[in-house]
């Protein structure tokens, strides 16, 4: 069983919320990537989701761009990311660790090397947000090394494609809970109950709703119908700017227990 | 690769050239693009919808374009016979029409009265303001704040024509933020809204649609030059940003054995001073902006800034057409830099009496290059693919005039 696999059947078993933060590696600060990776377990994370820079973020909103392009700017790169990762499963060997972020990266480091040195350092999954189903055969090294290709359903999939998507999840399926782009402030709770029980009842894998939640009151309205919840550029926002390692720890709790509470609740 | 006799079966049901093209993009552009598809499949194959983009190239645009036989530069350069394709006497004075009427068109039948674009030095985002005008649908181009402040007159022109430019302050401030916002605002606004992609480029269906609506451009000149020579051209050539004018040229000779083809990159301030734009030449396969293709990046994956004194040129990737015809060896792709590109601007103005576009002057650079390779009865075939007016401040600035 994979650690993903493992770290939903406890929730399940609890019957808790997961709790998911998104941080782009090396933002705040590269040399402090490892202690907010530890902080965010320490705050509650059930998984963590570590962004992978990219030059040209066309899924991402203008928080995780700048993030990018402030991480890029300080020379962190693929390589970097993988190091860390290492690093940090050094101290902790539970919490799945999921690599976000576009093809092009991963491509130019080339498949085979990449899975191989991934599943090395500790990785357990990737969401490679410009790589849909279609266009996942190039990804074959990566679920060969045994790697979970996380995949994204919308609200736009149309209902044939959602039932491919979900008889092809591993680990979780990521459900944006609308349709506009990262760290936007639109949310309608109603309609997102009524499509996550519609993929919960086709999809074998959990669902993770993520996209617009911003704070514990959005988390915990979401709790109630999706096995996850994943917070990205609130928390990447409030995490900018900081550069001592007890101020982006301090952020990254202050601003995740209030929601590891609401979800627990 | 085998060898490949037929090319006009390209792209495959999912938008692939061989290797590259496709849809690299998020599952939330999928059903957008998946309808897009469905609608532009059907269209392309519609009479009705064929005859009402004809009539408009004809009456609205002004085609067909001559070949027009340069005589006198041909003389000069004392070579081949150079002969131009002249899509710079197009209404609105470049190939970018073509493309843009097409799409407004399939915009209409789509039923979606609001259309997007995004543009660099602006002349994508005049060309879609145009036609919007022309069929009354409402226009929003996404334009970088950088290439706001150094193309005012365009930005005005795009106001003139009653478009709303909304200025883009995310990374560079440049093209390529441009296009990441209009690809925000399309899948914010799918249900209304069109987005017009103004070159060969991003996830399919919009390398198969932009390369058919400029076809006309190879489809005429193939004609036109058989009619005033009796053959076809021994070479052909044109410039490559993204490639939309290039493929349009290439297209209809690609199944011609005998007609060499030759791109012509930016290559800046030289290929070897990491300062251009030559994504075919310079670049490797990668993946940016919903397709597979030649991208210019660094060991991390990270696109690089480019450079070219044309801002139309000014682009790290390609279309995964071109890609697949460098591979196939079908095409050959070669820089010429930014003071070939201007020497060649000042020869055909002083021979021919016709200002090129910056963009333009790179294929005519090529043109001379490839004319002296050939004897006097050759045919080179250059297409001009816009006018220069838009470049006079650019040209005067770097030559030190005041204007």
């Amino acid at each position: 069983m994979s650690r993903i696999d493992r770290r939903f059947a406890e929730l399940k078993a609890a019957g808790r919320t997961g709790l998911i933060p998104f941080v782009t590696a090396g933002d705040p600060a590269p040399q402090h990537a490892v202690a907010l990776m530890h902080a965010l377990v320490e705050a509650g994370a059930d998984v963590i989701e570590l962004g992978v820079p990219f030059s040209d973020p066309m899924a991402d909103g203008p928080v995780i761009q700048h993030a990018s392009e402030r991480a890029i700017e300080k020379g962190v790169g693929l390589g970097d990311v993988l190091r860390w990762v290492a690093e940090f499963r050094q101290r902790d060997a539970q919490t799945p660790i999921v690599l976000m972020g576009y093809l092009n990266p991963i491509e130019i480091h080339g498949y085979a090397r990449f899975a191989a040195e991934a599943v090395q350092a500790g990785v357990d999954g990737v969401l490679i947000v410009d790589c849909p189903l279609e266009e996942s055969a190039v990804l074959q090294p990566l679920k060969d090394a045994g790697l979970q290709q996380i995949l994204l359903a919308a609200p736009t999939t149309a209902p044939l494609r959602m039932v491919q998507l979900c008889g092809s999840a591993q680990g979780f399926l990521y459900y944006v809970s609308f349709a506009g782009i990262t760290g936007a402030a639109r949310l309608s709770t109603g309609d997102i109950a009524a499509r996550v029980a519609d993929i919960r009842a086709k999809s074998k894998a959990p669902v993770a709703v993520g996209f617009g939640v911003r704070d514990a009151q959005s988390a915990k309205a979401i709790a109630g119908f999706a096995d996850a919840v994943v917070i990205g550029s609130a928390l990447v926002e409030r995490l900018a700017g900081a550069s001592d390692v007890e101020d982006i720890a301090t952020r990254a709790k202050g601003f995740l227990a209030p929601i590891r509470q609401a979800l627990d609740a | 690769m085998s060898k490949i006799t037929d090319f006009s079966v390209y792209p495959d049901e999912h938008g692939r050239f061989g290797n590259y093209g496709g849809s690299y993009v998020a599952e939330t552009l999928m059903a957008p693009l998946a309808e897009l598809t469905e609608a532009y499949l059907r269209l392309r194959q519609d009479p009705e919808f064929l005859a009402e983009l004809d009539r408009d190239l004809k009456y609205y645009v002004g085609r067909p374009s001559p070949v027009y036989y340069a005589e006198r530069l041909s003389q000069h350069v004392g070579g081949a016979r150079i002969l131009l394709k002249r899509e710079d006497l197009n209404h609105t004075g470049a190939h970018k029409i073509n493309n843009t009427i097409g799409q407004a068109l399939v915009a209409r039948r789509m039923g979606k009265p609001r259309i997007i674009a995004e543009t660099g030095a602006g002349q994508h985002g005049v060309a879609s303001a145009t036609v919007a005008a022309r069929f009354g649908l409402k226009c929003v181009v996404y334009m970088g704040a950088v290439d706001i402040e150094r193309q005012k007159i365009n930005v005005y022109r795009m106001k003139l024509l009653g478009a709303e430019v909304v200025p883009v302050t995310s990374g560079s401030k440049t093209l390529k933020d441009a296009l990441n916002e209009a690809m925000r605002d399309w899948v914010t606004n799918v249900a209304d809204t069109f987005y017009i992609i103004g070159t060969v480029a991003g996830p399919h269906p919009y390398p198969l649609m932009v390369r058919d609506f400029n076809a006309i451009v190879g489809r005429e000149a193939r004609e036109q030059v058989q009619e005033q020579f009796g053959r076809l051209p021994d070479v052909i050539t044109a410039c490559v940003g993204g490639g939309s004018n290039a493929i349009g040229l290439f297209h209809a000779f690609l199944n011609d054995p005998g007609v060499r083809i030759v791109g012509a990159e930016a290559a800046g301030e030289g290929i070897a001073t990491g300062h251009h734009a030559a994504s075919l030449a310079a670049g490797r396969p990668g993946v940016l902006h919903g397709n597979r293709t030649y991208v210019l990046c660094d060991d991390n994956g990270q696109i690089t800034e480019t450079h070219s004194v044309s801002a139309g040129l000014d682009y790290p990737g390609v279309g995964p057409e071109h890609a697949f015809l460098k591979d196939a060896g079908r095409a050959e792709y070669v820089g010429v830099t930014d003071d070939e590109a201007l020497e060649a601007f000042h020869l055909l103005a002083r021979t021919e009496g016709i200002l090129a576009a910056l963009e333009s002057s790179h294929a005519v650079a090529q043109a001379i290059k490839l004319a002296r390779e050939y004897p006097k009865d050759g045919l080179v075939l250059c297409n001009l693919s816009g006018r220069g007016d838009k470049d006079v401040h650019t040209i005067a600035a770097r030559e030190g005039v005041q204007v």
